[in-house]
C-alpha cells in the first residue's frame, strides 16, 4: 500500500520533469509514465490534460505569455492578446508553423502593479500596449533572422 | 545543537551584520520584473570596483510594489534609509553618497526605516504605515529569506521552541483562544480544525500547507514564501506537533518558481541545523517536510481538490463529509491550512493568544493581508488589523485613484468574491461584513476599479476564468457557468433583453445551489454582486446598447474629431495595425469603421495637444458625429 502511495505522489512531478526536459509532453513519454507508475494510459492522459501547465505540443523558439490576470485585464490585457494573435497570425495556445513563436495566455504572473504584462522567454515586459508589443516583436523577429 | 546554542549563533550573526553598513535589495518576483536584478548586479560590480567589502543581501517584498526596485542601506550610527524606484543610474550615486560618504541622498529616498516597539518596520514618511499593523509581514523585506541564521536572529523559531515545551492539547487550546480563523477564504476557526484532526482515530496523520494561490490578482502567499519562508515551515512544524502528524506537505504552484526555490532552500537549511527531520531540536518529535509542485488548476486550491492533486490525480473535489480532518490525504486524517493561517501560528505561540485576539474585531481576530492592484496610486501589499474600513485601505493605504479619476468599486477575493461599490466603503473588512455584502474575504486580493472600468465586462472576465477552471464534476458548475458566460457575452454585445437579466440572476443562484465545492458555489458572486450594486450599468448595455465605461468592444467605436485633428500629423495613420485610418496629408484623418479592430492605438498615439481621437458609445452616435462633419 505504502509503495502505491509514493507512486501516486510523484505522478504530477514526473510529468513536470518531462516537460522541463522536452518543453512539452511527448505522447510516447506519457505511455512510459503510465507503465512506470503502473497506472492506465487514460489516467496519465487525464492528468496531463487537466492541469494548465502541461502542453502536448512543442513550444515555439520564442514563447510569448500574455498575462490575463484581473489587473492586466482591466489595464487592457485583452487588447494585447488580440494584437499578438493578429501579428503572429495564430490563436492563443498555438505555435506558428515555422516553430518560431508560440502564444499562451496565463492567469496572473504576480506583478499586478506592472499591468498589463507580457512574458517572453521568461523576461517580463511591463505596461504593454498593442503598439509596444508590436515593437518588441519586431526586435525578436530581427534577432531570430540574425541567428 | 540545542535551541539555545542555535540562538546564540544566530544572534552573533545578526550583531555582526548590524555593526556594519549593509545593503538590502528587494528581489522578489515583482522586484525582478521592475529590474531589481540589474540593480543588484550593478551594485555588486560597483562595490567590487571600489574595493568595498560589505553584506549585499537579497531580501523579499516590503509591500511597496509601486516603488520597486527597493533598496535599503543600513548604516550603524546613522539612519537606515529606504530608496524607491532605484534605477541603474542612481547606483553609483548611492554608493558614493551614503556608503562611502555621509550624504543620505534624500532626493532618491522614500524615507527612513524605523522599527516600532514590537519590532515591526515602518517608514514614518509614508502615510500607509500609520494604518498598517505588520504581524506576518514584519520580517518581509528585512530578513534574508535564504539565511536561517538571520531568521532566528530576528526571533524566528522562538514560537516553535515554546510550543515544543507544551503539550499538543495546550497548543490547540492556545490557538483556539487566539480566535485565529482560516485565511484561505471561508474563515473556519483554526483551533477547532486542529482539534478535530488531533482527535481522529489513526496512527498516521498529515499536515498540508495550501500554497496554491490561484486567484488571478492575488499574490500574498507568494510574497510570504519568497520573503520569509521559514515562518511557514515553523507554522507547519507546530501544527504537526499539535495534531500528531510526522509528515507535512506544502503544495506550491509551479508558476511560482522563486517561491519554490526559496522554500526548498529553507527546508534544507532547517534540516541541516536539526529543526526539521528526526528529533526536532532535541524534543523527541520528528517532522518531515515534502515540497510538492502544483501544475496549475484553480480548483486545486479547494482542500479536497488539493488532496487529489497531491495524490497524483486530477484535482476534482470530493463530497464532504468526511472532512479531511477525518479522512484526507491517502484516506488518513489530514490538517490542511493556508500559508497565511500557518504563518500566524509561530507569532501566536511566541506572543500568546491574548496578544493576537486583542487585534481585530470581536469575531475576526488578528490582521488581514491584502494585495492592492488595479487603478490606484500605490499598488502593493498591505497588512491591517481586521475591522479596518475599505475606505482606509482604498484612500490612505492605496492612495486613491490615479490622475484625477474616481474609484468606482473594489473587487475583493477574485473570482469567488464580489464587487463592492464606493458608497459601501465604510464597511469594515472582516469575514461577516464582507459576506453580508455578497462578497467574501477569499484569498484577499483587492482590485480597484475606476470609472474607465466596466463592471459588466469584469464580471464576464471572472466567469470566463471560472468556466475554464471548472473541473467538470458538477453539472451546474460545468454547464451553468458556461451558459452564464454566454449570457454575459450577449449582454456585452448589446443583444440581450431585460428578461435576460432576470434569467441571469436565476441561473446564477442555481449554480450556487447546485455545486459541490467552493469554486462553483462562489463562481456566481461577481455576477450577483454587480447585478445588485450596478444594475443601472447592465440596463445601459441592454436597453441603450451603451457601455458607460466605454470598454465593451461591440458597443463602442473610435472616432477622430475633424476640427481637432492636426492634419499634418500622421501618427494614428502610421501606427494603425490594420490600416483602418485614411486621409491624405493635410487632410483630417478618418477611421474606416469596418476595418477598425478597436485596439485603441490611435487614441494612445494622438499627441496630447490634439486629443482628437475619442471613443463613443452607443455606436449609433457615430451617425450624428459623421453628419455633423458633412
Amino acid at each position: 500500500m505504502r509503495e502505491k502511495e509514493e507512486v501516486e505522489l510523484t505522478l504530477i512531478q514526473a510529468l513536470i520533469n518531462i516537460q522541463e526536459r522536452f518543453g512539452y509532453l511527448p505522447e510516447d513519454k506519457l505511455k512510459e509514465v503510465a507503465t512506470r507508475f503502473g497506472v492506465g494510459e487514460a489516467h496519465v492522459w487525464g492528468v496531463a490534460t487537466f492541469y494548465n501547465i502541461f502542453r502536448l505540443k512543442p513550444l515555439g523558439k520564442t514563447h510569448i505569455k500574455v498575462c490575463m490576470g484581473t489587473a492586466c485585464h482591466l489595464a487592457g490585457g485583452k487588447l494585447v492578446v488580440e494584437a499578438a494573435e493578429r501579428e503572429l497570425r495564430i490563436k492563443v495556445g498555438e505555435t506558428t508553423e515555422d516553430l518560431r513563436f508560440s502564444l499562451e495566455r496565463v492567469a496572473c504572473v504576480g506583478c499586478c502593479m506592472l499591468a498589463p504584462v507580457v512574458v517572453i522567454n521568461e523576461k517580463v515586459y511591463p505596461r504593454m500596449s498593442p503598439l509596444k508589443f508590436e515593437e518588441i516583436l519586431i526586435g525578436y523577429r530581427e534577432d531570430e533572422e540574425k541567428s | 545543537m540545542t535551541f539555545e546554542e542555535i540562538k546564540n549563533q544566530a544572534q552573533k550573526y545578526v550583531e555582526e551584520l548590524n555593526s556594519t553598513t549593509n545593503i538590502r535589495i528587494g528581489t522578489p518576483t515583482c522586484g525582478r520584473a521592475a529590474g531589481a536584478l540589474e540593480v543588484l548586479s550593478l551594485f555588486r560590480r560597483e562595490l567590487e570596483k571600489r574595493g568595498i567589502n560589505l553584506h549585499l543581501i537579497e531580501v523579499g517584498c516590503f509591500g511597496l510594489c509601486y516603488a520597486e526596485p527597493l533598496v535599503t542601506i543600513f548604516k550603524p550610527g546613522f539612519f537606515n534609509v529606504v530608496y524607491g524606484n532605484v534605477d541603474p543610474e542612481s547606483v553609483g550615486r548611492l554608493i558614493e553618497g551614503y556608503v562611502e560618504g555621509d550624504d543620505p541622498c534624500l532626493e532618491l529616498a522614500l524615507g527612513t526605516l524605523e522599527f516600532n516597539e514590537e519590532g515591526a518596520p515602518y517608514i514614518p514618511e509614508v502615510t500607509r504605515f500609520e494604518f498598517e499593523k505588520r504581524v506576518l509581514l514584519r520580517r518581509c523585506g528585512i530578513v534574508d529569506p535564504a539565511n536561517v541564521w538571520h531568521y532566528i536572529g530576528m526571533g524566528g523559531y522562538e514560537g516553535l521552541n515554546r510550543a515544543l515545551k507544551m503539550s499538543p492539547k495546550e497548543i490547540i487550546e492556545e490557538i483556539k483562544r487566539s480566535g485565529l480563523r482560516g485565511r484561505g477564504g471561508a474563515g473556519f476557526p483554526t483551533g477547532i480544525k486542529w482539534e478535530e484532526c488531533a482527535k481522529a482515530d489513526s496512527q498516521v496523520r498529515y499536515v498540508i500547507c495550501n500554497a496554491d494561490e490561484g486567484d488571478p490578482g492575488a499574490f500574498m502567499d507568494r510574497v510570504i514564501l519568497e520573503s520569509d519562508p521559514h515562518q511557514v515551515i515553523e507554522g507547519m512544524i507546530i501544527a504537526g506537533y499539535a495534531v500528531g502528524a510526522k509528515e507535512g506537505f506544502i503544495y506550491i504552484r509551479a508558476e511560482y518558481p522563486l517561491a519554490l526555490r526559496m522554500i526548498k532552500h529553507a527546508k534544507k537549511e532547517a534540516e541541516e541545523i536539526g529543526i526539521l527531520g528526526e528529533n526536532v531540536i532535541g524534543s523527541g518529535f520528528s517532522f518531515n517536510l515534502h515540497v510538492v509542485e502544483g501544475a496549475g488548476a484553480f480548483v486545486s486550491g479547494e482542500e479536497t481538490g488539493l488532496i487529489s492533486a497531491i495524490e497524483g490525480r486530477r484535482s476534482e473535489p470530493r463530497v464532504r463529509p468526511p472532512y479531511p480532518a477525518h479522512k484526507g490525504l491517502f484516506d488518513k486524517p489530514t490538517l490542511i491550512n493556508n500559508v497565511k493561517t500557518l504563518s500566524y501560528v509561530p507569532w501566536i505561540m511566541e506572543n500568546g493568544a491574548e496578544k493576537f485576539s486583542n487585534i481585530g474585531t470581536s469575531k475576526s481576530k488578528g490582521t488581514a493581508i491584502f494585495t492592492l492592484a488595479g487603478k490606484v496610486k500605490y499598488p502593493g501589499l498591505t497588512e491591517v488589523p481586521m475591522g479596518t474600513t475599505l475606505k482606509t485601505i482604498a484612500y490612505e493605504i492605496a492612495g486613491g485613484a490615479k490622475e484625477g479619476k474616481k474609484i468606482k468599486a473594489i473587487q475583493i477575493g477574485g473570482p469567488s468574491g464580489g464587487c463592492i461599490p464606493e458608497d459601501l466603503f465604510h464597511t469594515p473588512v472582516d469575514y461577516e461584513s464582507l459576506l453580508s455584502l455578497g462578497s467574501m474575504m477569499g484569498s484577499g486580493g483587492m482590485i480597484f476599479m475606476d470609472e474607465d472600468d466596466c463592471v459588466v465586462d469584469t464580471a464576464k472576465f471572472f466567469l470566463d476564468f471560472v468556466q475554464k477552471e471548472s473541473c467538470g464534476k458538477c453539472t451546474m458548475c460545468r454547464l451553468g457557468t458556461s451558459q452564464l458566460l454566454h449570457m454575459m457575452e450577449v449582454i456585452t454585445k448589446g443583444e440581450a433583453t431585460k428578461e435576460d437579466l432576470k434569467l441571469l440572476k436565476e441561473l446564477a443562484e442555481d449554480v450556487r445551489m447546485g455545486s459541490l465545492c467552493g469554486l462553483g458555489k462562489s463562481a456566481p458572486n461577481p455576477v450577483l454582486t454587480t447585478l445588485r450594486y450596478f444594475y443601472e450599468e447592465y440596463l445601459s448595455h441592454v436597453e441603450e446598447k451603451r457601455c458607460p465605461a466605454l470598454v465593451c468592444k461591440d458597443l463602442i467605436a473610435y472616432f477622430i474629431i475633424p476640427e481637432k485633428c492636426d492634419r499634418a500629423c500622421e501618427h494614428c495613420k502610421l501606427s494603425c495595425p490594420v490600416e483602418a485610418i485614411t486621409g491624405e496629408k493635410g487632410q483630417p484623418k478618418y477611421i474606416v469603421q469596418d476595418k477598425c479592430v478597436k485596439c485603441g492605438t490611435c487614441m494612445k498615439v494622438c499627441p496630447p495637444e490634439f486629443r482628437a481621437v475619442i471613443k463613443v458609445s452607443p455606436i449609433e452616435k457615430l451617425k450624428d458625429l459623421d453628419l455633423r462633419k458633412e
